[in-house]
């Protein structure tokens, strides 16, 4: 059981801030093991960002349950949350996700400084990470000295960089193009295999789905499929 | 923390053209701010500095209950305390004693009433500067019996030097008081009623003529450095008996003078309140631009383990910086402008600067430079930014990440 790192049950969100209320999941059960390598996918609208933000901590749900590594956040606090997320949830957005007036390095070591980690600690971890991702010379760049992808891939290891327990990327590649698309994904397949990292992430992209092992398919907030290859 | 301040320091320099207009109106608020307040304690500095020495000095001690009834039945022994007190402080250069009253000056068809103000000569000159005074004629010498005319009163009673005057008047406890004093010197003094009024005469002679032996109506302290005022009043106090004494200094000697200073000065804080409302507004929108411009990033920096206070710190640390800059660009450049005023004082001229002279008071405008005057501007700046940092802090405490992110 230890090895379950994303268990939510019944998971129910309704956004009822609007005239109409949207009910953007309506039961959602979904357990993710360490190690997999998971694609949410589905149509525009079909709750997958909702369901990512709710397993990062990011949202609360209407109603069930979401517990990560054994911990169920809706217990939480704001502030416990930030904490909870900073050491156990690595994020990957659809863009900017980088600060700009820090260099790639200072981005992949900045949730490490927060942490209180030493400078060699630091070093050593971005210097692997930032050759693992395939950045190893553009430690010193600015993001906006990197093409998308690349800052994709900075993004990546910045979210490895606390040794988190998973991986979230919610449509990491939607504004790359093709080539850096299968550029991320093999990166990200490659640290799955060989690090054991757990990823989840959401996209509509046929060429995405393809390489995913395990494929969650969503729609109208409902799991319509869920298949492993 | 560290962090933080790498943080703050480079987000300032994103937008370079924002932090520039920000810091520049900071620099002009602090520089106009900083030149007009250093007139205004300037001007009213060389005011007070030209009415004390033209009479008053910068503090009195007199019998307790004299300033309320002047009188010369309220006069002081001529003690030996007071040259105890003036050799024990170094920082007080002399007790000058006056001892005046009222009198009746008559000349063969006309008769005026006059003030007249025994003095000790050297140390009243070196007060008052009397001596610079005399248009006509020479100086008192302690053991004169001669007087000084001022030269209204003089030409009044059609008087010159070395005509004999006769003065009448009621002495200590009501004695009969007369006397009779060849003129030594002719003084000139800008102000009209004490140009009408004055008659100098040797102290020795003064207390003789009010038959108030070895008595003094006031002692006029005269320090060195008036920064040095308010321990000077402290010793005196210490060393002289309250039931006695009472001990003034120039503030309580020309309350109407404080007055008006002190109308003036908020005068002053009305226009900086206005200039720094002006310059709030601007800081403000600057506030508000980068709270726009960069919900998204406080988003992302919440969702990946940055604490909200740790975003509000930074935000106030980049407030600060810009704050700094604009402070320290407005007292570099007000230093010099106000350092120049300082040694070349703007000099008024015609009416006004008659005005002035017939006071008394230089007819210039002064700047003083007093860091402390900057300071408090620079204090005044920070003080505001951080209030008004406090709206971020709001904003940020408020954010939710994926609300901000999808903006
Ligand atoms: N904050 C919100 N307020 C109201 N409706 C929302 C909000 N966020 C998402 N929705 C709605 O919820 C549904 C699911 O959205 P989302 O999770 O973003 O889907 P996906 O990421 O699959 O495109 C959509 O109908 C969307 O319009
Ligand atoms: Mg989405």
């Amino acid at each position: 059981m230890s090895d379950i790192v994303i268990q939510a049950s019944e998971l129910h969100k309704t956004y009822d801030e609007t005239a109409v209320p949207v009910h953007a999941l309506r039961g959602v059960n979904l357990q993710i093991k360490q190690g997999e390598f998971t694609a949410i996918v589905g149509p525009s609208g079909s709750g997958k960002s909702t369901l990512l933000n709710i397993i990062g901590g990011l949202d609360r749900p209407s109603s069930g349950n979401i517990q990560v590594g054994g911990t169920d956040i809706s217990t939480l606090n704001d502030n416990q949350l930030i904490d909870f997320r900073k050491d156990n949830i690595g994020f990957v957005f659809q863009s900017y996700n980088l600060i700009p007036v820090l260099t790639a390095k200072e981005n992949v070591e900045f949730v490490m400084m927060l942490q209180g980690s030493s400078t060699e600690e630091r070093d050593r971890r971005t210097k692997e990470l930032m050759d693992a991702v395939g950045l190893g010379d553009r430690m010193h760049n600015r993001p906006s000295e990197l093409s998308g992808g690349q800052q994709q891939r900075v993004a990546v290891a910045r979210a490895l960089a606390p040794k988190p327990t998973f991986i979230l990327a919610d449509e990491p590649t939607a504004n790359l193009d093709s080539t850096s698309t299968a550029n991320l994904l093999d990166i990200m397949a490659r640290l799955n295999k060989e690090e054991n990292i757990t990823f989840v992430f959401s996209t509509h992209d046929q060429r995405v789905i393809d390489r995913a092992r395990r494929v969650v398919v969503l729609e109208d907030g409902l799991i319509a499929s869920d298949t492993a290859s | 923390m560290s962090t933080l301040l790498k943080l703050a320091s480079r987000n300032i320099w994103r937008n370079k053209r924002r932090t520039l207009i920000t810091a520049a109106s900071i620099l002009f608020g602090v520089f106009f701010a900083s030149v007009m307040r250093c007139f205004q304690v300037g001007a009213w500095d060389n005011m007070i500095n030209s009415v004390v020495k033209y009479y008053f000095g910068y503090a009195q001690i007199h019998k307790k209950g004299y300033w309320e009834e002047i009188s010369l039945d309220k006069s002081m022994e001529h003690s030996a305390d007071f040259s105890q007190i003036v050799k024990a402080y170094p920082e007080i250069i002399d007790l000058v004693p006056r001892l005046e009253s009222f009198a009746l000056a008559s000349a063969e068809k006309a008769t005026k009433g006059v003030m007249v103000i025994g003095i000790d000569p050297e140390p009243e000159h070196n007060l008052t500067s009397l001596k610079d005074k005399i248009i006509e004629g020479a100086y008192l010498e302690p053991d004169d019996n001669a007087v000084l005319v001022a030269e209204g009163l003089a030409s009044f009673l059609n008087f010159s030097l070395g005509d004999t005057i006769v003065l009448i008047s009621s002495g200590y406890h009501g004695a009969n008081a007369a006397g009779k004093y060849p003129i030594k010197g002719i003084t000139k003094f800008g102000s009209p009623d004490l140009n009408k009024r004055l008659i100098h005469l040797p102290l020795k002679q003064a207390q003789y003529f009010f038959a108030a032996d070895n008595l003094l109506s006031s002692m006029v302290v005269n320090i060195k450095d008036k920064d040095e005022l308010q321990s000077v009043m402290g010793h005196l106090k210490k060393e002289l008996d309250p039931e006695k004494y009472e001990i003034m200094d120039y503030e309580e000697l020309l309350p109407d003078l404080m007055e008006a200073k002190a109308l003036d000065v908020a005068g002053g804080k009305i226009f900086m309140t206005i200039l720094y409302t002006i310059i709030g507004f601007g800081i403000f929108g600057t506030i508000l631009m980068l709270l726009r411009e960069r919900r998204y990033e406080f988003g992302v920096l919440t969702a990946i383990g940055m604490k909200r206070h740790q975003i509000s710190i930074m935000v106030w640390l980049e407030l600060l910086f810009v704050g700094i800059l604009g402070c320290i660009l407005g007292m570099l450049l007000a230093t010099p402008v106000v350092l120049y005023l300082e040694s070349n004082p703007i000099e008024f001229t015609g009416d006004f600067a008659a005005t002035y002279e017939k006071w008394g008071i230089n007819p210039v405008l002064p700047a003083k430079f007093d860091l402390s005057i900057f300071g408090r501007q620079a204090w005044i700046i920070l003080l505001m930014i951080t209030l008004m940092a406090i709206y971020p802090f709001y904003e940020i405490f408020r954010l939710k990440p994926i609300k901000a992110m999808r903006s």
